[in-house]
């Protein structure tokens, strides 16, 4: 388990902007009428979106929104890892996948970078810009080592790389995620050795089938969508 | 050509982005051809198809997913049946779902309007883990486009009314597992249910639900289109088909890709991943399905099979099949006590063995990574280990003790000589490493 606890110093409140406002609609949508619960985990992603951060009053704020027990929106909001319980970096939160798979290829040295740049994890950096911290596997584990910054994946990263990808932050022009290196996704180094047959693309797939494999021929009639009579 | 499977075989045609992975381009490929004649078969026919395949679930448990969607109840009753897909893709060495969900969707959309008639459901919700942003977003634009079209939603073109939602969650791994997730998706802290009730009886809000991951759910299109045959004709008997396979860590080029199963794990990695770094001699150790499961030697490696019987055989698993490769420049007593330190992060906190044994087993493991433990600690390790086993509701307590388990199985002669290096080359300093103490 990870221990999490509110800020010490919180705001005096909370309110939630037009846009986000929207967001919060489209997602209590999304669930049955009564289970609006369902969408505190979105609603705490919104607040964040906006704020940088979760507060305490926003999480009041939820609560109300959603008719639920403050409490049970706390709980949601110190379990889950990602929601950030203190005010983090203007401009970057570096996330840095320190797991074996990304340190078996040399997240320990990533690490250093960011203790060596900004001072230890879990704080802001001198000047306020940068938070980082090291999280637990973040699944781009074919292009390790890599790290989350501000959401967006960079990718098969070196210190050099990921220095340059940080000062790019810092200086307030983030560069575009992905692999540092040019690869493709998770293809391979130096290009895909898969999937290269053009007859894939051609659209000759999509020519209609007669008849799907072991179907009858004449297919029976669709059970009726309304629960039997 | 490299590997086994060829390219005409393949079920995932854009896993890289090269093409478009918008709704034309996936029709292009073959994606939404034929479903309306799916959907006018009966949902029987449709598990007995799935069935037949012999498609064992891609989420690690590789519980057969024709018979899974059996267990759902026959009628609809006043509690409408629900589909969830596990997106929440999180375990270390996993990255396959991220390239379906990111590259090909609509495998993934098509197949969740499928399996959805076949249990007679008519809403599903997609979980899909929070870091993935821009999968999301990738997938909420393709499910759009699906909407636009009528291919689902209400009186879409295949007559089956269906709603498909995208939710996320927060950054906990415990919510890979089916119940933890059904409490996720229900707005709670991610803690894992006992079983029974089995989710196929009471799932989400108390009504039935089956939970898949999301690469069983692409391959069922493909499946019917192609044939149960078809698909049963890769890999051995009880391991057919094609899978992603996703390599990490000490080889010349990782990568994602998909192969038939039962492909020789060295044949897998020296084809498709340009070799072991140093060559296949230099391999120390292969973690072959993800983390929770337990590591194999470069001996065994060179003979194991990637699918379920032939790793199980191995005391390991095939798990999601992520290959975890560490060279002879590993230092896999460290490598291990990370993944320790990833299952005490992870751990929810709701069985004590679990709670209590991994920060335990983990701050032991940083010990022994430093060679300052106790020659007897390994077995009193062991024992602790072998008790957190089988003893929670959820399979994050085995799995936080596999890889140790699987470390002593075969490296145990690696420890006992830190030890004892540790012993006699400096002073005994007490604390002189107790950073791992908390």
């Amino acid at each position: 388990m990870s221990v999490r606890r509110l800020a010490s110093q919180q705001p005096a409140n909370f309110a939630f902007s037009p846009d986000s406002l929207k967001a919060v609609k489209t997602w209590i949508a999304k669930f049955p009428d009564g289970r609006q619960q369902s969408a505190v985990i979105p609603l705490l992603w919104v607040v964040q979106k906006q704020e940088g951060w979760v507060s305490e009053p926003a999480l009041r704020v939820v609560a109300e929104t959603l008719n639920m027990p403050v409490i049970r929106v706390f709980e949601v909001a110190t379990f889950y890892t990602m929601f950030m319980l203190e005010p983090v970096g203007s401009h970057a939160l570096v996330q840095v996948c320190g797991t074996t798979p990304c340190m078996l290829r040399g997240a320990n040295d990533l690490k250093a970078l960011c203790q060596r740049k900004f001072g230890d994890r879990e704080h802001l950096s001198a000047d306020g810009k940068v938070y980082w911290q090291e999280v637990e596997c973040l699944g781009a584990c074919s292009n390790a080592p890599m790290v989350a910054i501000n959401d967006y994946y960079y990718e098969d990263l070196t210190p050099e790389s990921f220095e340059t990808i940080l000062d790019a932050f810092i200086a307030g022009k983030p560069p575009a995620p992905g692999s540092a290196i040019g690869r493709v996704a998770s293809s391979p180094l130096g290009g895909a050795t898969t999937l290269l047959d053009p007859t894939l693309y051609d659209g000759s797939a999509a020519k209609p089938i007669k008849l799907l494999p072991n179907a009858e021929p004449k297919a029976k009639p669709k059970a009726k969508k309304e629960p039997s009579e | 050509m490299v590997g086994i499977l060829e390219d005409k075989d393949r079920i995932f045609t854009n896993i890289y982005g090269l093409q478009d992975w918008g709704l034309d381009g996936a029709k292009r490929r073959g994606c939404w051809n034929a479903t309306r004649d799916m959907l006018a078969q009966t949902p029987e026919w449709i598990c007995d198809q799935v069935k037949a395949s012999g498609l064992r679930g891609r989420g690690g448990a590789g519980f057969s997913t024709g018979l899974k969607w059996t267990f759902m109840p026959k009628q609809e009753s006043e509690r409408p049946h629900y589909l969830v897909v596990n997106a929440d893709e999180s375990e270390p060495g996993t990255c396959k779902d991220r390239e379906i969900l990111r590259n090909d969707p609509h495998l993934l959309i098509e197949g969740c309007l499928i399996a959805s008639y076949a249990i007679r459901a008519h809403t599903c919700y997609i979980y899909i883990r929070g870091e993935y942003v821009h999968e999301r977003e990738r997938l909420e634009a393709a499910i759009k486009q699906a909407y636009e079209a009528k291919l689902i939603g209400k009186g879409n073109i295949h007559g089956w009314d269906f709603d498909l939602f995208v939710t996320h969650g927060g950054g906990a791994y415990i919510c890979g597992d089916e119940t933890a997730l059904m409490e996720s998706l229900e707005g709670k802290k991610g803690q894992p249910r006992l079983k029974p009730p089995f989710p196929a009886g009471a799932g989400i809000y108390g009504c039935p639900t089956t939970i898949n991951n999301v690469e069983s759910i692409a391959n069922v299109g493909t499946i019917l289109r192609r044939g149960a045959s078809w698909f049963a004709g890769f890999g051995r008997p009880n391991n057919t088909g094609t899978k992603l396979m996703a390599i990490s860590g000490h080889v010349n080029a990782p990568c994602v890709v998909e192969e038939t199963m039962s492909i020789p794990l060295r044949q897998l990695i020296e084809d498709h991943c340009g070799g072991v770094r140093g060559g296949w001699g230099n391999l120390k150790a292969i973690i072959p399905g993800g983390s929770s499961v337990r590591m194999i030697p470069a001996h065994e490696a060179e003979t194991a099979l990637m699918d379920f019987d032939s790793l199980s055989a191995l005391k390991s698993g095939l798990g999601t099949a992520a290959v975890i490769v560490m060279d002879q420049s590993t230092d896999i007593v460290r490598a291990v006590a990370r993944l320790s330190y990833f299952y005490k992060h992870e751990s929810c906190g709701q069985c004590t063995p679990c709670r209590e044994g991994t920060g335990w087993m983990w701050r032991v493991m940083e010990r022994m990574a430093t060679g300052e433990a106790e020659m007897r600690e390994i077995d009193m390790l062991l024992e602790v280990a072998s008790q957190v086993e089988g003893h929670t509701i959820c399979g994050l307590g085995d799995a936080a003790a596999w890889p140790i388990q699987g470390l002593f199985r075969h490296f145990r002669h690696e420890v006992e000589e830190r030890i004892t290096n540790y012993r006699t080359g400096k002073p005994h300093v007490q604390g002189a490493s107790l950073q791992a103490a908390e």
